[in-house]
């Protein structure tokens, strides 16, 4: 029935070999991106069918066994695949978005160096992240993890000779490396936990249902869901792991939009999602999923506030929507939280995207007139609404949408987890106010983004204004049709306050309505209540526009004076709350410390030392011992009789 | 009488001869020849041992050591001559390059 699940990762992986192979000899850019391209296309369509297929389906869960992979003792491990309604949501999104990003990629990344290189990555990419949502047990979930790992490392430092791009890639993998030992501590504590209570498994669905095995709320599932926490800290760029994801930018823009924003980041929500009947019965790891989510969501929006790069306010702007979402698993709102998932990643890949296009402009611009401005600051932009039509329109519908303004995709999404972070039974006020304060800054940043870069005045150097293009088809494309989906993706979750019926969320209900019943996890609350905090945040969003257009529009001189009246905080947001001079501080500097002194002390005294002092010692040896080779005959036989003599005297007497 | 004894005691002075010659004597030649000293005590003692216990199989053995010694004389002597040839001596002494 669903046997040709297997073909949805194995695309891609074709695409990657085929492009890792060959793709330095075809040297034809069309042929290789249209490769990777079409193989993603195809991925999509069995996606598609697949979905469709599940949709029809009274039966919602559907595993497929590709072949087994160990067998020892009683426990069973297969290369399995897991078809749901919450993987189907996801490989919906990684083909989908990943499609339309390859397709992006072959006009953006045009001309480069290593453009082959470029695909057989992306599409390596793809494959992993395939595996990581359709990986039926944990441990194929954690290759696929480790595997998207492994590519974005990989794609951050893909100007790998700018000192910059390697080093951020070094922290993206190191950070991860923190996280992924959190996810293994998980891992294997829960196979141990169970195997204890006679299940040897890491069949997600079996897992599910053994869970009540173990104790609900007992300091066993709290530790187990912790340590899967935070693996997902590290890799969805939560406090205190967050710091990798802004330096990522120095990717090329296609890979902050597909890994960066839209796919990789979002697997630590799926894997909470994946699991989500462990994490319901942990009430601890929950409050605290809900709490790191929720100031992740604050702290990364006041750092938006700030910046001047063009990405790097995306990047922002992206762990806070990231915090959001762990907000709403936090409370327990999971529908919601991947419901936010597929709509961040349609508004938040189109913003990426459509920054990449401005970028791409404008480097175009510079490039003929022989000008090394730097293409990403914001305060070289400005009135580009009219050179760039298309990317400025996608642009706003984007940040409409994120900015929760009615009747656009992240306003369904973003109020359900704020009505659930106030109303669930897991949830607090508090919690909303951090969601709803981080709402406001969000319209306000992202306002004061397109207000800069598309508004105003033109603020490119005059030599180059000219010469700055609206992109070429294969990029507008890809916007027109996220910004699209930006656009009307949330109509398939209207909430039943407006009178929808939340299709999504019904969707979903099977593989999280166990879980939330079980766990008596629910929102309540007064349908005026509601009403209200809806308008609250709506009524939030709009001063936050209204805030950015005073600064950025109607007074252009006010941003200036504001940073002159508020310089400590100023400061303090711009150098990001100087987090990462902190962990240079705590973590950094004594590792380094400690890796000197055990060069110099260890390796060099006692290792060093062992080893040549054995060769000392062989050569004293030698030179004492080479004196008895007299070279005379007579020596050599009156040796020879002497041990003859001895050894028959010991033999015989 | 003369009795099994006395040949192996024979035979064991001509062995020391033969071991002191070799330890002591400079000359290639004279070295080569307390050799075959050496091997003929030991031929003694085959044919006096075959002889006391009535088994052929000592003095077979003898036959072989003759050979060898005949074919050990033949290299033995080509070496000394390709050693005078170096160093215009056949005196142990002189060859001594095998050494630290």
């Amino acid at each position: 029935m669903y046997s040709n699940l297997w073909l949805i990762p194995f695309f891609p992986l074709i695409g990657s070999i085929f492009n890792g192979l060959f793709g330095k000899k075809i040297k034809n850019e069309a042929v290789i991106g249209g490769i990777a391209t079409g193989l993603m296309f195809l991925s999509f369509l069995v996606a598609a069918q697949n979905l469709f297929k599940l949709l029809g389906d009274t039966k919602k869960v559907h595993e497929l066994v590709i072949a087994s992979w160990m067998t020892v003792g009683n426990f069973q491990l297969n290369w399995e695949l897991l078809l749901d309604p919450l993987s189907a949501v996801m490989i919906m999104v990684v083909t989908g978005v990943g499609t339309l990003i390859h397709l992006y990629s072959i006009g953006y990344m045009h001309g480069e160096e290593g453009y082959y290189r470029f695909f057989c990555y992306l599409n390596l990419f793809a494959f992993a992240m395939l595996m990581l949502v359709l990986g039926g047990n944990a441990l194929v979930m954690f290759i696929g993890w480790e595997g998207v790992g492994l590519c974005s490392y990989l794609l951050i430092g893909y100007y790998y000779e700018k000192k910059s791009a390697s080093t951020a890639a070094n922290k993206a993998f190191i950070v991860n490396r923190v996280g992924d030992f959190g996810f293994l501590c998980g891992l294997l504590t829960l196979f141990w936990a169970l195997a204890e209570k006679g299940v040897w498994t890491l069949n997600f669905v079996k897992i599910a249902e053994s869970g009540h095995l173990l104790e609900s709320g007992g300091l066993l599932i709290t530790v187990v869901t912790l340590s899967f926490f935070l693996g997902a800290t590290g890799k969805s760029a939560q406090i205190p792991l967050f710091t990798w994801l802004p330096d990522a930018m120095e990717g090329p823009t296609p890979v902050s939009a597909l890994i960066h924003a839209a796919t990789m980041v979002t697997a630590g929500v799926y894997m909470i999602g994946r699991m989500n009947g462990l994490f319901a019965m942990a009430p601890a790891t929950m409050m605290t999923i809900a709490i790191v989510g929720g100031l992740t969501a604050f702290f990364a929006a006041t750092i938006g506030l700030a910046q001047n790069d063009i990405k790097r306010v995306l990047a922002y702007s992206t762990v806070s929507q990231l915090g959001y979402m762990f907000l709403a698993m936090g409370v327990g709102a999971f529908s919601a939280g991947i419901f936010h998932l597929m709509t961040h990643a349609f508004f938040k890949a189109c913003l990426f995207l459509g920054s990449g296009s401005v970028i791409h402009g404008l480097h175009h611009a510079y490039h003929r007139a022989h000008l090394h401005d730097d293409p990403q600051d914001m305060r070289n932009m400005g009135g580009l609404r009219k050179k760039m039509p298309i990317t400025f329109i996608t642009f706003l519908v984007s940040t409409i949408a994120i900015s929760g303004i009615p009747f656009f995709s992240g306003f369904f999404s973003k109020d359900e987890i704020l009505w659930w972070s106030f109303g669930s039974t897991r949830g607090h006020w508090l919690l909303w106010l951090l969601g709803a304060a981080a709402a406001g800054m969000t319209a306000f940043y992202m306002f004061r983004l397109v207000f800069m870069t598309f508004f105003g005045e033109q603020k490119t150097d005059a030599r180059a204004r000219d010469h700055i293009p609206e992109s070429p088809f294969t990029i507008t494309i890809p916007l027109m049709v996220l910004g699209f989906f930006a656009l009307i993706g949330g109509y398939i979750g209207i909430p039943k306050i407006l009178g929808g019926v939340n299709r999504f969320d019904a969707f979903l209900a099977p593989v999280f309505e166990q879980a939330q019943h079980a766990n008596e996890i629910h929102a309540h609350g007064t349908l005026a209540t509601e009403y209200t905090l809806m308008a609250i945040s709506v009524a939030i969003a709009t001063v936050g526009i209204f805030i950015a257009w005073v600064m950025y529009i109607k007074n252009p001189e006010l941003p200036a004076k504001f940073v002159a009246r508020f310089s400590r905080a100023h400061k303090v947001v711009f150098n990001k709350w100087y987090i990462d001079e902190l962990y240079d501080f705590l973590f950094v500097s004594p590792c380094k410390r400690l890796g000197t002194f055990l060069w110099r002390g260890f390796d060099v005294k006692v290792v060093d030392g062992v080893v040549n002092g054995c060769a000392w010692v062989i050569k004293g040896l030698g030179t004492g011992l080479r004196y008895t080779q007299s070279g005379y005959l007579y020596n050599y036989a009156m040796a020879m009789v002497v041990g003859v003599v001895v050894i028959v005297g010991f033999l015989v007497f | 009488m003369i009795t099994v004894n006395h040949y192996l005691l024979l035979s064991a002075i001509l062995f020391a001869i033969g071991t002191f010659g070799v330890l002591t004597r400079k000359n290639a030649i004279v070295i080569f020849m307390c050799i075959e000293v050496m091997l003929n005590s030991v031929n003694l003692t085959f044919i006096a041992l075959s002889r006391h216990v009535g088994n052929m199989d000592g003095q077979i053995f003898v036959f072989f050591v003759m050979t060898v010694a005949a074919a050990e004389a033949a290299v033995g002597l080509a070496l000394m001559i390709a050693f005078f040839r170096n160093k215009d001596s056949i005196d142990t002494d002189d060859f001594n390059m095998l050494k630290w």
